[in-house]
Protein backbone atom coordinates (compact mmCIF):
# COMPACT_ATOMS: atom_id res chain seq x y z
CA UNK A 1 0.00 0.00 0.00
CA UNK A 2 1.40 3.36 -0.92
CA UNK A 3 0.60 6.65 0.74
CA UNK A 4 -1.87 7.72 -1.93
CA UNK A 5 -3.98 4.62 -1.57
CA UNK A 6 -4.20 5.14 2.19
CA UNK A 7 -5.09 8.80 1.83
CA UNK A 8 -7.83 7.98 -0.63
CA UNK A 9 -9.23 5.14 1.47
CA UNK A 10 -12.88 5.48 2.41
CA UNK A 11 -12.29 4.42 6.01
CA UNK A 12 -9.72 7.15 6.57
CA UNK A 13 -11.89 9.84 5.03
CA UNK A 14 -14.96 8.77 6.97
CA UNK A 15 -12.93 8.65 10.22
CA UNK A 16 -11.65 12.16 9.66
CA UNK A 17 -15.20 13.28 8.91
CA UNK A 18 -16.24 11.95 12.34
CA UNK A 19 -13.49 13.97 13.99
CA UNK A 20 -14.64 17.02 12.01
CA UNK A 21 -18.20 16.55 13.27
CA UNK A 22 -16.92 16.56 16.85
CA UNK A 23 -14.82 19.66 16.21
CA UNK A 24 -17.81 21.49 14.69
CA UNK A 25 -19.95 20.64 17.72
CA UNK A 26 -17.27 21.67 20.21
CA UNK A 27 -16.60 24.79 18.20
CA UNK A 28 -20.26 25.81 18.28
CA UNK A 29 -20.45 25.05 21.98
CA UNK A 30 -17.46 27.30 22.67
CA UNK A 31 -19.13 30.06 20.65
CA UNK A 32 -21.65 30.45 23.47
CA UNK A 33 -19.14 32.18 25.76
CA UNK A 34 -17.28 35.36 24.78
CA UNK A 35 -14.13 34.06 26.43
CA UNK A 36 -13.94 30.83 24.47
CA UNK A 37 -15.71 31.98 21.32
CA UNK A 38 -12.59 32.78 19.31
CA UNK A 39 -11.06 29.38 20.01
CA UNK A 40 -14.35 27.76 19.13
CA UNK A 41 -14.34 29.45 15.75
CA UNK A 42 -10.75 28.32 15.14
CA UNK A 43 -11.72 24.76 16.06
CA UNK A 44 -14.57 24.87 13.59
CA UNK A 45 -12.28 26.37 10.92
CA UNK A 46 -9.67 23.66 11.43
CA UNK A 47 -12.36 20.99 11.07
CA UNK A 48 -13.26 22.57 7.75
CA UNK A 49 -9.63 22.53 6.58
CA UNK A 50 -9.18 18.86 7.56
CA UNK A 51 -12.37 17.94 5.73
CA UNK A 52 -11.29 19.82 2.59
CA UNK A 53 -7.80 18.28 2.54
CA UNK A 54 -8.94 14.69 2.97
CA UNK A 55 -11.67 15.16 0.35
CA UNK A 56 -9.10 16.28 -2.21
CA UNK A 57 -7.62 12.76 -2.06
CA UNK A 58 -10.95 11.18 -2.97
CA UNK A 59 -10.29 8.53 -5.61
CA UNK A 60 -12.76 9.89 -8.15
CA UNK A 61 -10.81 13.11 -8.39
CA UNK A 62 -8.85 13.23 -11.61
CA UNK A 63 -7.21 16.63 -11.53
CA UNK A 64 -6.44 19.33 -9.03
CA UNK A 65 -6.03 22.37 -11.24
CA UNK A 66 -9.60 23.64 -11.11
CA UNK A 67 -9.89 22.99 -7.37
CA UNK A 68 -6.65 24.82 -6.64
CA UNK A 69 -7.36 27.84 -8.84
CA UNK A 70 -10.84 28.25 -7.36
CA UNK A 71 -9.51 27.93 -3.82
CA UNK A 72 -6.73 30.45 -4.33
CA UNK A 73 -9.09 32.99 -5.92
CA UNK A 74 -11.57 32.47 -3.07
CA UNK A 75 -8.94 32.68 -0.37
CA UNK A 76 -7.52 35.99 -1.59
CA UNK A 77 -10.93 37.53 -2.32
CA UNK A 78 -12.37 36.23 0.95
CA UNK A 79 -9.37 37.51 2.88
CA UNK A 80 -9.73 41.04 1.56
CA UNK A 81 -13.49 41.07 1.98
CA UNK A 82 -13.18 39.87 5.58
CA UNK A 83 -10.44 42.35 6.47
CA UNK A 84 -11.80 45.42 4.71
CA UNK A 85 -15.49 45.30 5.47
CA UNK A 86 -16.51 47.93 8.05
CA UNK A 87 -18.21 46.43 11.10
CA UNK A 88 -21.31 48.48 10.33
CA UNK A 89 -21.68 46.53 7.07
CA UNK A 90 -21.62 43.13 8.75
CA UNK A 91 -25.26 42.30 7.88
CA UNK A 92 -24.50 42.87 4.19
CA UNK A 93 -21.40 40.70 4.46
CA UNK A 94 -23.28 37.82 6.07
CA UNK A 95 -26.00 38.13 3.43
CA UNK A 96 -23.46 37.87 0.59
CA UNK A 97 -21.65 34.87 2.05
CA UNK A 98 -24.98 33.24 2.68
CA UNK A 99 -25.89 33.74 -0.97
CA UNK A 100 -22.59 32.16 -2.05
CA UNK A 101 -23.32 29.12 0.12
CA UNK A 102 -26.76 28.81 -1.46
CA UNK A 103 -25.52 28.97 -5.04
CA UNK A 104 -22.70 26.50 -4.30
CA UNK A 105 -25.23 23.94 -3.04
CA UNK A 106 -27.38 24.57 -6.09
CA UNK A 107 -24.43 24.07 -8.47
CA UNK A 108 -23.53 20.77 -6.82
CA UNK A 109 -27.16 19.76 -7.28
CA UNK A 110 -26.97 20.63 -11.00
CA UNK A 111 -23.96 18.39 -11.45
CA UNK A 112 -25.58 15.58 -9.49
CA UNK A 113 -28.69 15.80 -11.60
CA UNK A 114 -26.76 15.40 -14.84
CA UNK A 115 -24.70 12.59 -13.45
CA UNK A 116 -27.62 10.66 -12.03
CA UNK A 117 -29.59 10.86 -15.23
CA UNK A 118 -26.60 9.49 -17.13
CA UNK A 119 -26.35 12.61 -19.25
CA UNK A 120 -22.66 13.03 -18.81
CA UNK A 121 -21.66 10.36 -21.34
CA UNK A 122 -20.71 13.00 -23.85
CA UNK A 123 -17.78 13.96 -21.65
CA UNK A 124 -14.27 12.79 -22.20
CA UNK A 125 -13.51 11.17 -18.88
CA UNK A 126 -9.93 10.30 -18.23
CA UNK A 127 -10.28 6.91 -16.57
CA UNK A 128 -13.39 6.13 -14.56
CA UNK A 129 -16.47 6.59 -16.65
CA UNK A 130 -19.05 7.49 -14.08
CA UNK A 131 -21.66 7.76 -16.79
CA UNK A 132 -21.21 4.08 -17.57
CA UNK A 133 -21.61 3.14 -13.94
CA UNK A 134 -24.78 5.16 -13.83
CA UNK A 135 -26.31 3.35 -16.78
CA UNK A 136 -25.33 -0.03 -15.36
CA UNK A 137 -26.66 0.50 -11.85
CA UNK A 138 -29.77 2.49 -12.55
CA UNK A 139 -31.72 2.64 -9.30
CA UNK A 140 -35.33 2.22 -8.46
CA UNK A 141 -36.42 5.23 -10.51
CA UNK A 142 -36.23 4.50 -14.25
CA UNK A 143 -33.68 6.77 -15.90
CA UNK A 144 -32.42 8.05 -12.56
CA UNK A 145 -29.59 6.60 -10.55
CA UNK A 146 -30.77 6.76 -6.97
CA UNK A 147 -33.83 6.13 -4.86
CA UNK A 148 -36.76 8.35 -3.98
CA UNK A 149 -34.91 10.00 -1.06
CA UNK A 150 -32.08 11.00 -3.37
CA UNK A 151 -34.59 12.34 -5.86
CA UNK A 152 -36.53 14.37 -3.30
CA UNK A 153 -33.44 15.80 -1.64
CA UNK A 154 -31.95 16.65 -5.02
CA UNK A 155 -35.12 18.60 -5.79
CA UNK A 156 -34.99 20.30 -2.37
CA UNK A 157 -31.33 21.22 -2.63
CA UNK A 158 -31.82 22.96 -5.98
CA UNK A 159 -35.01 24.64 -4.70
CA UNK A 160 -33.67 25.83 -1.35
CA UNK A 161 -30.21 26.57 -2.74
CA UNK A 162 -31.62 28.90 -5.40
CA UNK A 163 -34.09 30.58 -3.01
CA UNK A 164 -31.21 31.19 -0.58
CA UNK A 165 -29.09 32.59 -3.38
CA UNK A 166 -31.48 35.13 -4.84
CA UNK A 167 -33.11 35.88 -1.47
CA UNK A 168 -29.74 36.66 0.11
CA UNK A 169 -28.81 39.02 -2.69
CA UNK A 170 -32.11 40.88 -2.39
CA UNK A 171 -31.50 41.10 1.36
CA UNK A 172 -28.02 42.42 0.58
CA UNK A 173 -29.46 45.00 -1.79
CA UNK A 174 -31.93 46.16 0.84
CA UNK A 175 -29.28 46.36 3.55
CA UNK A 176 -26.87 48.26 1.33
CA UNK A 177 -29.80 50.43 0.26
CA UNK A 178 -29.22 49.65 -3.39
CA UNK A 179 -32.88 48.78 -3.50
CA UNK A 180 -35.63 50.26 -1.35
CA UNK A 181 -35.78 49.04 2.21
CA UNK A 182 -39.51 49.64 2.15
CA UNK A 183 -41.73 46.62 1.71
CA UNK A 184 -42.50 46.19 -2.01
CA UNK A 185 -46.07 45.10 -2.47
CA UNK A 186 -48.16 44.27 -5.48
CA UNK A 187 -51.43 42.67 -6.41
CA UNK A 188 -51.98 39.04 -5.31
CA UNK A 189 -48.38 38.86 -4.11
CA UNK A 190 -48.72 35.97 -1.70
CA UNK A 191 -50.92 33.96 -4.03
CA UNK A 192 -48.34 34.34 -6.77
CA UNK A 193 -45.63 33.10 -4.40
CA UNK A 194 -47.79 30.16 -3.40
CA UNK A 195 -48.52 29.46 -7.05
CA UNK A 196 -44.81 29.41 -7.87
CA UNK A 197 -44.10 27.05 -5.00
CA UNK A 198 -46.86 24.69 -6.11
CA UNK A 199 -45.53 24.91 -9.66
CA UNK A 200 -42.12 23.64 -8.53
CA UNK A 201 -43.83 20.68 -6.86
CA UNK A 202 -45.81 19.88 -10.01
CA UNK A 203 -42.70 20.13 -12.16
CA UNK A 204 -40.86 17.90 -9.69
CA UNK A 205 -43.53 15.23 -10.23
CA UNK A 206 -43.16 15.60 -14.00
CA UNK A 207 -39.41 15.30 -13.58
CA UNK A 208 -39.92 12.16 -11.53
CA UNK A 209 -41.88 10.61 -14.40
CA UNK A 210 -39.30 11.68 -16.96
CA UNK A 211 -35.99 12.28 -15.19
CA UNK A 212 -33.99 12.57 -18.39
CA UNK A 213 -35.80 15.75 -19.43
CA UNK A 214 -33.41 18.40 -18.20
CA UNK A 215 -35.89 21.17 -19.01
CA UNK A 216 -37.88 20.28 -15.93
CA UNK A 217 -34.81 20.60 -13.79
CA UNK A 218 -34.02 24.05 -15.14
CA UNK A 219 -37.63 25.20 -14.77
CA UNK A 220 -37.39 24.35 -11.07
CA UNK A 221 -34.09 26.22 -10.74
CA UNK A 222 -35.53 29.24 -12.55
CA UNK A 223 -38.76 29.40 -10.54
CA UNK A 224 -36.81 28.95 -7.30
CA UNK A 225 -34.59 31.89 -8.28
CA UNK A 226 -37.62 34.13 -8.87
CA UNK A 227 -39.27 32.86 -5.69
CA UNK A 228 -36.23 33.90 -3.63
CA UNK A 229 -36.67 37.44 -4.95
CA UNK A 230 -40.43 37.66 -4.51
CA UNK A 231 -40.30 36.18 -1.00
CA UNK A 232 -37.70 38.69 0.20
CA UNK A 233 -38.75 41.87 -1.56
CA UNK A 234 -41.96 42.46 0.47
CA UNK A 235 -40.10 42.35 3.78
CA UNK A 236 -39.33 45.73 5.34
CA UNK A 237 -35.92 46.96 6.45
CA UNK A 238 -36.77 46.76 10.13
CA UNK A 239 -37.59 43.06 9.77
CA UNK A 240 -34.17 42.29 8.32
CA UNK A 241 -32.85 40.50 11.44
CA UNK A 242 -35.54 37.86 10.92
CA UNK A 243 -34.87 37.49 7.21
CA UNK A 244 -31.11 37.17 7.64
CA UNK A 245 -31.59 34.50 10.31
CA UNK A 246 -34.08 32.67 8.15
CA UNK A 247 -31.85 32.71 5.07
CA UNK A 248 -29.00 31.48 7.24
CA UNK A 249 -31.18 28.58 8.24
CA UNK A 250 -32.11 27.88 4.59
CA UNK A 251 -28.47 27.71 3.55
CA UNK A 252 -27.88 25.08 6.24
CA UNK A 253 -30.90 23.06 5.15
CA UNK A 254 -29.74 23.23 1.52
CA UNK A 255 -26.38 21.79 2.61
CA UNK A 256 -28.07 19.00 4.57
CA UNK A 257 -30.14 18.12 1.49
CA UNK A 258 -26.99 18.04 -0.64
CA UNK A 259 -25.58 15.72 2.03
CA UNK A 260 -28.48 13.31 1.46
CA UNK A 261 -27.88 13.38 -2.29
CA UNK A 262 -24.17 12.65 -1.87
CA UNK A 263 -24.81 10.35 1.13
CA UNK A 264 -22.24 12.36 3.01
CA UNK A 265 -22.90 12.40 6.76
CA UNK A 266 -20.61 15.35 7.40
CA UNK A 267 -22.69 17.53 5.08
CA UNK A 268 -25.91 16.29 6.66
CA UNK A 269 -24.71 17.02 10.20
CA UNK A 270 -23.02 20.36 9.53
CA UNK A 271 -26.00 21.50 7.46
CA UNK A 272 -28.44 20.48 10.20
CA UNK A 273 -26.44 22.35 12.83
CA UNK A 274 -26.54 25.52 10.75
CA UNK A 275 -30.20 25.01 9.91
CA UNK A 276 -31.07 24.59 13.59
CA UNK A 277 -29.04 27.64 14.62
CA UNK A 278 -30.76 29.77 11.99
CA UNK A 279 -34.19 28.60 13.13
CA UNK A 280 -33.40 29.39 16.77
CA UNK A 281 -32.18 32.88 15.92
CA UNK A 282 -35.25 33.42 13.76
CA UNK A 283 -37.43 32.40 16.69
CA UNK A 284 -35.59 34.72 19.10
CA UNK A 285 -35.99 37.62 16.68
CA UNK A 286 -39.69 36.94 16.15
CA UNK A 287 -40.29 36.69 19.88
CA UNK A 288 -38.44 39.99 20.40
CA UNK A 289 -40.96 41.60 18.07
CA UNK A 290 -43.94 39.64 19.37
CA UNK A 291 -44.74 38.53 15.85
CA UNK A 292 -45.05 35.15 14.24
CA UNK A 293 -42.76 34.14 11.43
CA UNK A 294 -45.76 33.98 9.10
CA UNK A 295 -46.58 37.57 10.02
CA UNK A 296 -43.04 38.75 9.25
CA UNK A 297 -42.89 36.97 5.91
CA UNK A 298 -46.37 37.90 4.74
CA UNK A 299 -47.08 40.98 6.85
CA UNK A 300 -44.82 43.54 5.21
CA UNK A 301 -44.92 45.88 8.21
CA UNK A 302 -44.45 49.54 7.44
CA UNK A 303 -45.32 51.67 4.44
CA UNK A 304 -49.08 51.56 4.07
CA UNK A 305 -49.61 50.54 7.69
CA UNK A 306 -47.96 53.74 8.85
CA UNK A 307 -49.99 55.84 6.45
CA UNK A 308 -53.19 54.65 8.09
CA UNK A 309 -51.76 55.35 11.50
CA UNK A 310 -51.02 59.00 10.82
CA UNK A 311 -54.04 60.23 12.76
CA UNK A 312 -52.42 59.22 16.03
CA UNK A 313 -52.76 62.91 16.75
CA UNK A 314 -49.48 64.30 17.91
CA UNK A 315 -47.98 66.76 15.56
CA UNK A 316 -45.84 69.32 17.35
CA UNK A 317 -45.62 69.25 21.15
CA UNK A 318 -42.10 67.97 21.28
CA UNK A 319 -39.07 69.69 22.77
CA UNK A 320 -35.68 69.91 21.19
CA UNK A 321 -32.33 71.29 22.21
CA UNK A 322 -28.79 71.58 20.92
CA UNK A 323 -25.87 69.33 21.72
CA UNK A 324 -24.35 71.86 24.13
CA UNK A 325 -27.44 71.96 26.30
CA UNK A 326 -27.58 68.20 26.20
CA UNK A 327 -24.03 68.18 27.53
CA UNK A 328 -25.16 70.41 30.40
CA UNK A 329 -27.95 68.02 31.29
CA UNK A 330 -25.51 65.12 31.29
CA UNK A 331 -23.25 67.12 33.59
CA UNK A 332 -25.71 66.51 36.38
CA UNK A 333 -26.41 62.85 35.75
CA UNK A 334 -25.18 60.02 37.93
CA UNK A 335 -26.67 57.09 36.09
CA UNK A 336 -26.92 56.91 32.31
CA UNK A 337 -28.25 54.21 30.00
CA UNK A 338 -27.39 54.41 26.31
CA UNK A 339 -29.79 52.77 23.84
CA UNK A 340 -28.21 52.33 20.41
CA UNK A 341 -30.13 51.52 17.25
CA UNK A 342 -29.58 51.25 13.53
CA UNK A 343 -29.01 55.02 13.34
CA UNK A 344 -25.76 54.53 15.26
CA UNK A 345 -24.57 52.11 12.60
CA UNK A 346 -25.59 54.41 9.75
CA UNK A 347 -23.60 57.36 11.05
CA UNK A 348 -20.72 55.10 12.25
CA UNK A 349 -21.07 56.68 15.67
CA UNK A 350 -19.85 53.75 17.78
CA UNK A 351 -16.41 55.24 18.44
CA UNK A 352 -17.88 58.62 19.38
CA UNK A 353 -20.26 56.80 21.72
CA UNK A 354 -17.33 55.06 23.35
CA UNK A 355 -15.56 58.41 23.91
CA UNK A 356 -18.67 59.86 25.51
CA UNK A 357 -19.07 56.79 27.73
CA UNK A 358 -15.41 56.99 28.73
CA UNK A 359 -15.71 60.65 29.67
CA UNK A 360 -18.89 60.04 31.65
CA UNK A 361 -17.25 57.19 33.54
CA UNK A 362 -14.27 59.35 34.28
CA UNK A 363 -16.69 61.75 35.93
CA UNK A 364 -18.01 58.94 38.10
CA UNK A 365 -21.18 58.30 36.13
CA UNK A 366 -22.54 54.77 35.96
CA UNK A 367 -22.93 54.01 32.22
CA UNK A 368 -24.78 51.00 30.84
CA UNK A 369 -25.94 49.99 27.39
CA UNK A 370 -29.40 48.61 26.69
CA UNK A 371 -29.60 46.58 23.51
CA UNK A 372 -32.89 45.34 22.16
CA UNK A 373 -32.61 41.96 20.39
CA UNK A 374 -33.81 43.42 17.08
CA UNK A 375 -31.89 46.71 17.25
CA UNK A 376 -30.00 47.07 13.97
CA UNK A 377 -30.23 44.90 10.92
CA UNK A 378 -29.13 41.52 12.21
CA UNK A 379 -29.09 39.66 15.53
CA UNK A 380 -26.37 41.12 17.76
CA UNK A 381 -25.56 43.94 15.30
CA UNK A 382 -25.20 46.61 18.03
CA UNK A 383 -23.09 44.35 20.26
CA UNK A 384 -20.53 43.89 17.50
CA UNK A 385 -20.28 47.62 16.83
CA UNK A 386 -19.82 48.47 20.51
CA UNK A 387 -17.26 45.68 20.87
CA UNK A 388 -15.42 47.16 17.89
CA UNK A 389 -15.31 50.53 19.64
CA UNK A 390 -13.80 48.77 22.66
CA UNK A 391 -16.73 48.78 25.06
CA UNK A 392 -16.67 45.90 27.53
CA UNK A 393 -19.30 43.32 26.81
CA UNK A 394 -20.24 43.12 30.49
CA UNK A 395 -21.69 46.64 30.17
CA UNK A 396 -24.13 45.52 27.49
CA UNK A 397 -27.56 44.46 28.71
CA UNK A 398 -30.57 43.08 26.88
CA UNK A 399 -34.22 43.31 27.96
CA UNK A 400 -33.29 42.40 31.54
CA UNK A 401 -32.26 46.05 32.04
CA UNK A 402 -35.90 47.17 31.85
CA UNK A 403 -36.32 47.26 35.63
CA UNK A 404 -33.43 49.70 35.98
CA UNK A 405 -34.79 52.56 33.89
CA UNK A 406 -36.85 53.93 36.78
CA UNK A 407 -33.62 54.43 38.77
CA UNK A 408 -31.85 56.10 35.88
CA UNK A 409 -31.20 59.80 35.50
CA UNK A 410 -30.80 59.99 31.76
CA UNK A 411 -31.45 57.61 28.88
CA UNK A 412 -29.73 58.48 25.62
CA UNK A 413 -31.46 56.96 22.59
CA UNK A 414 -29.07 56.94 19.64
CA UNK A 415 -30.79 56.20 16.36
CA UNK A 416 -33.18 53.65 17.86
CA UNK A 417 -36.89 54.02 17.24
CA UNK A 418 -39.42 51.21 17.34
CA UNK A 419 -37.61 49.36 20.14
CA UNK A 420 -38.24 52.30 22.52
CA UNK A 421 -41.77 53.13 21.39
CA UNK A 422 -44.14 53.04 24.38
CA UNK A 423 -47.06 52.70 21.95
CA UNK A 424 -46.16 49.02 21.89
CA UNK A 425 -47.46 48.86 25.46
CA UNK A 426 -50.29 51.39 25.42
CA UNK A 427 -51.81 51.69 21.96
CA UNK A 428 -53.62 48.55 20.77
CA UNK A 429 -54.05 50.04 17.30
CA UNK A 430 -50.31 50.42 16.79
CA UNK A 431 -48.79 47.92 14.36
CA UNK A 432 -46.12 47.09 16.92
CA UNK A 433 -48.57 46.68 19.82
CA UNK A 434 -47.43 43.83 22.06
CA UNK A 435 -43.78 43.96 21.06
CA UNK A 436 -41.50 43.96 24.12
CA UNK A 437 -39.79 47.37 24.21
CA UNK A 438 -37.21 49.10 26.39
CA UNK A 439 -38.95 51.25 29.04
CA UNK A 440 -36.78 54.32 28.49
CA UNK A 441 -39.65 56.71 29.27
CA UNK A 442 -39.40 55.59 32.92
CA UNK A 443 -36.04 57.27 33.37
CA UNK A 444 -36.00 60.82 34.69
CA UNK A 445 -35.02 62.33 31.40
CA UNK A 446 -34.71 60.98 27.87
CA UNK A 447 -32.47 62.40 25.18
CA UNK A 448 -33.35 61.17 21.69
CA UNK A 449 -30.62 61.66 19.09
CA UNK A 450 -32.22 61.63 15.67
CA UNK A 451 -31.90 63.23 12.26
CA UNK A 452 -35.46 64.58 12.14
CA UNK A 453 -38.97 63.85 13.32
CA UNK A 454 -39.54 61.52 10.40
CA UNK A 455 -40.68 58.05 11.48
CA UNK A 456 -38.06 55.29 11.23
CA UNK A 457 -37.59 52.43 8.81
CA UNK A 458 -40.78 50.73 9.91
CA UNK A 459 -42.66 53.98 9.35
CA UNK A 460 -44.44 54.06 12.71
CA UNK A 461 -45.00 57.19 14.78
CA UNK A 462 -43.14 57.12 18.09
CA UNK A 463 -45.06 58.29 21.18
CA UNK A 464 -41.80 58.58 23.11
CA UNK A 465 -40.79 61.72 21.23
CA UNK A 466 -43.83 63.56 22.59
CA UNK A 467 -43.42 62.60 26.24
CA UNK A 468 -42.87 65.34 28.75
CA UNK A 469 -39.48 64.09 29.91
CA UNK A 470 -38.21 63.56 26.36
CA UNK A 471 -35.98 66.02 24.55
CA UNK A 472 -34.96 65.63 20.93
CA UNK A 473 -31.42 66.45 19.81
CA UNK A 474 -31.49 66.68 16.01
CA UNK A 475 -28.57 65.99 13.72
CA UNK A 476 -26.18 63.30 12.60
CA UNK A 477 -25.62 60.94 15.54
CA UNK A 478 -21.85 60.97 15.32
CA UNK A 479 -21.53 64.75 15.13
CA UNK A 480 -24.08 65.27 17.88
CA UNK A 481 -22.32 62.88 20.25
CA UNK A 482 -18.97 64.46 19.53
CA UNK A 483 -20.46 67.88 20.27
CA UNK A 484 -22.00 66.63 23.52
CA UNK A 485 -18.65 65.16 24.57
CA UNK A 486 -16.91 68.45 23.79
CA UNK A 487 -19.38 70.52 25.78
CA UNK A 488 -19.08 68.10 28.69
CA UNK A 489 -15.29 68.30 28.54
CA UNK A 490 -15.38 72.08 28.59
CA UNK A 491 -17.39 72.01 31.77
CA UNK A 492 -14.48 70.37 33.49
CA UNK A 493 -14.61 67.94 36.38
CA UNK A 494 -17.72 67.71 38.53
CA UNK B 1 -29.15 2.77 -0.57
CA UNK B 2 -31.49 0.24 0.97
CA UNK B 3 -34.07 1.04 3.62
CA UNK B 4 -31.61 0.51 6.50
CA UNK B 5 -29.20 3.04 5.04
CA UNK B 6 -32.00 5.50 4.41
CA UNK B 7 -33.12 5.21 8.03
CA UNK B 8 -29.54 5.66 9.21
CA UNK B 9 -29.11 8.97 7.40
CA UNK B 10 -32.50 10.12 8.68
CA UNK B 11 -31.41 9.30 12.23
CA UNK B 12 -28.20 11.25 11.69
CA UNK B 13 -30.19 14.19 10.33
CA UNK B 14 -32.71 14.29 13.17
CA UNK B 15 -30.11 13.88 15.92
CA UNK B 16 -27.97 16.61 14.38
CA UNK B 17 -30.93 19.00 14.35
CA UNK B 18 -31.51 18.32 18.05
CA UNK B 19 -27.83 18.83 18.87
CA UNK B 20 -27.97 22.10 16.94
CA UNK B 21 -30.98 23.33 18.93
CA UNK B 22 -29.32 22.43 22.23
CA UNK B 23 -26.02 24.10 21.32
CA UNK B 24 -27.39 27.35 19.98
CA UNK B 25 -30.16 27.96 22.52
CA UNK B 26 -27.53 28.93 25.09
CA UNK B 27 -25.67 31.54 23.02
CA UNK B 28 -26.00 35.00 24.64
CA UNK B 29 -27.39 37.88 22.50
CA UNK B 30 -23.98 39.58 22.52
CA UNK B 31 -22.61 36.78 20.35
CA UNK B 32 -25.51 36.47 17.93
CA UNK B 33 -23.73 38.14 15.02
CA UNK B 34 -20.52 36.07 15.30
CA UNK B 35 -22.66 32.97 15.79
CA UNK B 36 -24.50 33.72 12.60
CA UNK B 37 -21.41 34.41 10.53
CA UNK B 38 -19.59 31.45 12.11
CA UNK B 39 -22.42 29.04 11.41
CA UNK B 40 -22.70 30.56 7.97
CA UNK B 41 -19.06 29.61 7.38
CA UNK B 42 -19.90 26.05 8.44
CA UNK B 43 -22.58 25.91 5.76
CA UNK B 44 -19.70 26.32 3.31
CA UNK B 45 -19.08 22.61 3.98
CA UNK B 46 -20.91 22.09 0.72
CA UNK B 47 -17.39 22.69 -0.67
CA UNK B 48 -16.78 18.95 -0.18
CA UNK B 49 -19.41 18.20 -2.80
CA UNK B 50 -18.09 21.02 -4.98
CA UNK B 51 -14.53 19.65 -4.84
CA UNK B 52 -15.70 16.27 -6.08
CA UNK B 53 -17.63 17.90 -8.93
CA UNK B 54 -14.63 20.02 -9.93
CA UNK B 55 -12.12 17.21 -9.57
CA UNK B 56 -14.04 14.46 -11.32
CA UNK B 57 -14.08 16.21 -14.66
CA UNK B 58 -11.05 18.36 -14.26
CA UNK B 59 -11.46 19.84 -17.70
CA UNK B 60 -11.61 23.59 -18.31
CA UNK B 61 -12.93 23.18 -21.81
CA UNK B 62 -16.14 21.49 -20.77
CA UNK B 63 -19.07 23.07 -18.97
CA UNK B 64 -18.84 20.67 -16.04
CA UNK B 65 -15.33 21.96 -15.36
CA UNK B 66 -16.63 25.51 -15.33
CA UNK B 67 -19.57 24.42 -13.17
CA UNK B 68 -17.17 22.76 -10.73
CA UNK B 69 -14.96 25.83 -10.71
CA UNK B 70 -17.80 28.12 -9.69
CA UNK B 71 -19.17 25.63 -7.17
CA UNK B 72 -15.77 25.46 -5.43
CA UNK B 73 -15.23 29.21 -5.77
CA UNK B 74 -18.51 30.20 -4.12
CA UNK B 75 -18.35 27.56 -1.41
CA UNK B 76 -14.72 28.47 -0.66
CA UNK B 77 -15.57 32.17 -0.46
CA UNK B 78 -18.27 31.25 2.04
CA UNK B 79 -15.75 29.21 4.04
CA UNK B 80 -12.67 31.44 4.05
CA UNK B 81 -14.44 34.79 4.15
CA UNK B 82 -16.88 33.52 6.78
CA UNK B 83 -14.26 32.20 9.19
CA UNK B 84 -11.93 35.16 8.77
CA UNK B 85 -14.61 37.75 9.37
CA UNK B 86 -15.93 35.82 12.38
CA UNK B 87 -12.44 35.70 13.84
CA UNK B 88 -12.04 39.43 13.26
CA UNK B 89 -15.27 40.08 15.14
CA UNK B 90 -14.57 37.74 18.03
CA UNK B 91 -11.19 39.35 18.56
CA UNK B 92 -13.02 42.49 19.62
CA UNK B 93 -15.14 40.95 22.38
CA UNK B 94 -13.30 41.69 25.60
CA UNK B 95 -13.93 42.79 29.17
CA UNK B 96 -11.77 45.31 30.95
CA UNK B 97 -9.98 42.56 32.85
CA UNK B 98 -9.05 40.74 29.68
CA UNK B 99 -7.76 43.96 28.14
CA UNK B 100 -5.61 44.66 31.17
CA UNK B 101 -4.19 41.16 31.08
CA UNK B 102 -3.00 41.74 27.54
CA UNK B 103 -1.28 45.02 28.26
Amino acid sequence: MNVMSILSADWLRESIYIICVMLFIFGLKMLSNPRTARKGNLLSASAMIFAIIITIFEKNIQGYQIIMVANIVALTTGYFMAKKVPMTAMPEMVAIFNGFGGIASALVAVSEYYERTGKLDDLQLSSVTIAEQVVQTTGSIPGFHGNIIVFITLFLSILIGMVTFSGSFIAFGKLAEWISGKPVKYFMQHYLNLLMFVATLVIAVLMFLEPANANYFWYIAGIAFVLGITLTIPIGGADMPVVISLLNSYSGIAVAMTGFVLSNNLLIIAGSLVGASGIILTQIMCKAMNRSLVNVIFGGLGGDVAAGDGEAGHVGNFKSMGAEEAGMILDMAETVIIIPGYGMAVSQAQHAVKELAKLLEKRGVDVKFAIHPVAGRMPGHMNVLLAEAGIDYDKLYDMEINRQFSNTDISIVIGANDVVNPAAKTNPSSPIYGMPVLNVEESRQVLVLKRSMKPGFAGIENDLFYKENTTMVFGDAKKTIEAITRSLEEMGAK
Amino acid sequence: MDIVQIMMVLYVFILAVFVGFELIAKVPPTLHTPLMSGSNAISGITILGAIIVAGKYSNWSHWTGILGFFAVLFAALNVYGGYLVTDRMLQMFKTKKEKNKEN
